[in-house]
């Protein structure tokens, strides 16, 4: 079965270099990448197989899974591992290169070839990787009894996760690389361009959106016992192309519907597809020091490092020569919705810039023999006055009309959600004003987003509304309740810290907790042991029961808050 | 249009940030973290006794400039009581020994040191923990 898959994965390659190899071989290139597409496919199932089954003579399943391991860890093993969550990478990779195959029709032959030759370039580098650095399928003799097991910090649903989700959104941002390079060397930036690479760069950012949230929140309850953001540099390496995303998401729209920003979209196509490899390279090369250093190999980072220079090297060279025979897009006033969007793109890009320095100084400044790790003290400073721009940017700037518009329209409509919003600030005033203007402003500018949100439904039968518009009124309403949500935490949190024997009890914000008994329990392949905690307030009473973990197979200790 | 240059902008970028992950993978790694705090002064403190019969402890004890050990402890940390005999031995061979308790109870406090042995000479109560913030102690036990 191993040698099967690997021998799928190799013919794949194989596959990959015929489709790279040239225009007048066009012809090849749509069923190649159906082909290549399929052949992944077994490859990838073949490897979930393996791990299923548990088969010890494959060195990546007895380093990575255990016979004792629950089920749903054994499959999430699979790409709980580096070699196996490349082999997942290039099989989405391959696997939406045959969707475009398939499924685009609107734009003309000549582009998508282009862009499938690209995208098969993409794919020849990481079968390469793949292969030659991170075989998956590589044998173990003699094979072991038991396996390794799987660090049990990553034995947990929010992993089950969190990779893949990030992998879709990575892939879906390279198949807006491929795009934008395919329509660089066709010359062809248009709106037709742009309808094609947005459905990919709209489910890219959604599974990025899905993938951070999911890798939060695991941080929240078996990492950070209750942080959700730490600015870590792997962190901001997810954020990074999630920043780059949303900016071209919009910018796409605009060049989709109203034909301007011709340059722009392609250019941040190429950057939200470097910061998704330059996410990858973080995380693989223990560059900087992170709490993902569990994945770390600096020979496998310089590979990955190569083909990033090699990609994205190449299409900001070929935007330099090419861009200039692209067409100057349509024009538009300072006061509209392209110009909101353009605003957006520069606000967003502007925190993509402060967190790309935040994140790479330390490296710097390793150079000239300094040590420093920077972290929220730097990222919150610089980040939320422009996020807080952002987002009164947001309360008006769907509401204006394309091309041009008259500030006394739009202001008609600002009363509902200015009024919201000074109530809120008004309210968390009383709350505590001690919480500092950023979280006032925060929470005040969250209310009033969260208003202005609905009101590109106004006047809009509900039933006949199209879905991008209440995809976007989600959205925005989304961020109104995450900001929300971050201000109160950032303003209104209490921690008490306590040493307690049984029978004791503390008061912490209200509630009073009460330790009444710690118990050993068993589980699957640990045993822990495990607290009783009866918390209440206001006659409402609860259970909550912490553990410590130690697992057997590898042996190692884990916390785990009451969930 | 703008300058042409500006369209190499990006390249550049790219050259600058790919030659800086170039270094950072061919330097040498050094993971050793050296604490910001050597070679500063202590802080002025003043602590409470943590246990009937031992005195607290201030920054004056330290005032004469000979070198001493300082030990963070707390009577319900394990790893404390497996250091215990350590530190016993240390204080017999002449060791001068001050231990900060923290988040204790007197009560705790007098029962641990009947328990594990009292290597210390004064012993100060951190109740909050905030002495040893100051101090660059993240953890304990923490002998410095």
């Amino acid at each position: 079965m191993a040698g099967c898959g690997h021998g799928i994965a190799a013919i794949g390659r194989r596959v990959a270099a015929l489709a790279g190899k040239g225009t007048e071989l066009s012809v090849v290139v749509t069923p190649a990448a159906i082909a290549q597409g399929a052949l992944c496919l077994i490859s990838f199932a073949a490897l979930v197989y393996l791990f299923a089954v548990t088969d010890l003579s494959v060195l990546l399943v007895a380093n990575n899974s255990h016979i004792d391991k629950p089920l749903i860890f054994k499959l999430a093993g699979t790409w709980g591992n580096h070699e196996g969550s490349m082999l997942l990478w290039v099989t989405v990779l391959t696997f939406s290169g045959a969707a475009i195959a398939l499924l685009e029709k609107r734009l003309d032959r000549r582009t998508i070839a282009a862009t499938l030759m690209v995208q098969a370039l993409l794919a020849l580098g990481f079968f390469a990787f793949l292969l030659f650095s991170s075989n998956p399928f590589e044998r173990l003799v003699p094979a072991p009894q038991s396996g390794a097991g799987l660090n049990p910090l990553l034995q947990d649903i929010g992993l089950a996760f969190h990779p893949p989700t990030l992998y879709f959104g990575y892939v879906g941002l390279s198949v807006a690389f491929s795009f934008a390079v395919g329509a660089l060397l066709t010359g062809k930036v248009g709106p037709a361009f742009a309808r094609a690479m947005r459905p990919w760069v709209l489910l890219a950012w959604i599974f990025l959106t899905i993938g951070i949230t999911a890798g939060s929140y695991w941080a929240y309850y078996e990492l950070g016992w209750g942080g959700w953001w730490f600015w870590d540099p792997v962190e901001n390496a997810s954020l990074l192309p999630w920043l780059a995303a949303t900016a071209l998401l919009h910018s796409v729209s605009v060049l989709a519907t109203r034909d301007a920003l011709r340059a722009w979209t392609v250019m941040l196509a190429l950057v939200a597809f470097a910061m998704s490899m330059a996410g990858t390279f973080l995380v693989r090369s223990g560059i900087l020091t992170s709490v993902h250093a569990f994945a770390v190999d600096p020979q496998r980072g310089a590979f990955i490092l190569a083909l990033l220079l090699f990609y994205v090297g190449g299409a900001f060279t070929l935007f330099a020569l090419r861009i200039g025979t692209v067409a100057q897009g349509k024009t538009f006033r300072l006061l509209s919705r392209e110009g909101a969007i353009v605003g957006n793109n520069i606000l967003l890009s502007t925190i993509l810039g402060i967190v790309l320095i935040g994140t790479l100084y330390p490296l710097l400044a390793e150079m000239f023999g300094d040590k420093v790790s920077v972290g929220p003290p730097y990222f919150n400073k610089a980040t939320v006055p422009i996020a807080l721009l952002l987002m009164l940017l947001l309360v008006f700037g769907p509401m204006l009309r394309w091309r041009r518009d008259e500030a006394g329209r739009v202001s008609r409509y600002m009363i509902a959600p200015v009024v919201a919003g000074l109530v809120a600030m008004l309210i968390a005033y009383l709350v505590g004003s001690a919480a500092g203007l950023f979280v006032l402003l925060s929470i005040g500018l969250a209310a009033a987003l969260a208003v202005a949100s609905f009101l590109p439904l106004f006047g809009r039968r509900l039933s006949r509304t199209p879905l991008t518009i209440w995809g976007m009124v989600i959205a925005h309403f989304g961020l109104a309740v995450t900001v929300l949500g971050m201000a109160s935490e950032a303003g209104y949190s209490s921690e008490r810290l306590a040493a307690m024997a049984t029978g004791d009890s503390e008061t912490v914000a209200g509630w009073t907790v009460k330790l009444k008994e710690v118990g050993p329990v068993v589980g699957d392949n640990w045993v822990a042991m495990e607290g009783l905690f009866e918390v209440s307030r206001n006659g409402k009473t609860d259970e909550m029961k912490p553990q410590s973990r130690t697992f057997f197979s590898p042996e190692q200790q884990r916390r785990r808050p009451p969930c | 249009m703008t300058g042409r240059w500006k369209l190499w902008l990006p390249l550049a970028i790219l050259a600058f940030i790919g030659g800086l992950s170039l270094y950072g993978l061919t330097a040498p790694k050094d993971d050793f973290v050296r604490s910001q705090m050597i070679g500063q002064k202590l802080p002025a403190f003043q602590l409470p006794p943590a246990t009937d019969g031992i005195e607290g402890l201030s920054s004056a004890d330290f005032a004469d400039g000979r070198p001493r050990l300082l030990n963070f402890f707390g009577s319900w940390c394990v790893p404390c009581k497996i250091e215990a005999p350590q530190l016993e031995a240390l204080a017999s061979a002449g060791v001068e020994i001050h231990g900060i308790a923290l988040r204790d109870r007197p009560e705790n406090v007098a029962l641990f040191l009947k328990q594990y042995g009292n290597p210390f000479r004064r012993i100060g109560a951190d109740a909050d923990m905030r002495l040893q913030v100051q101090l660059g102690s993240s953890g304990f036990p923490r002998p410095m």
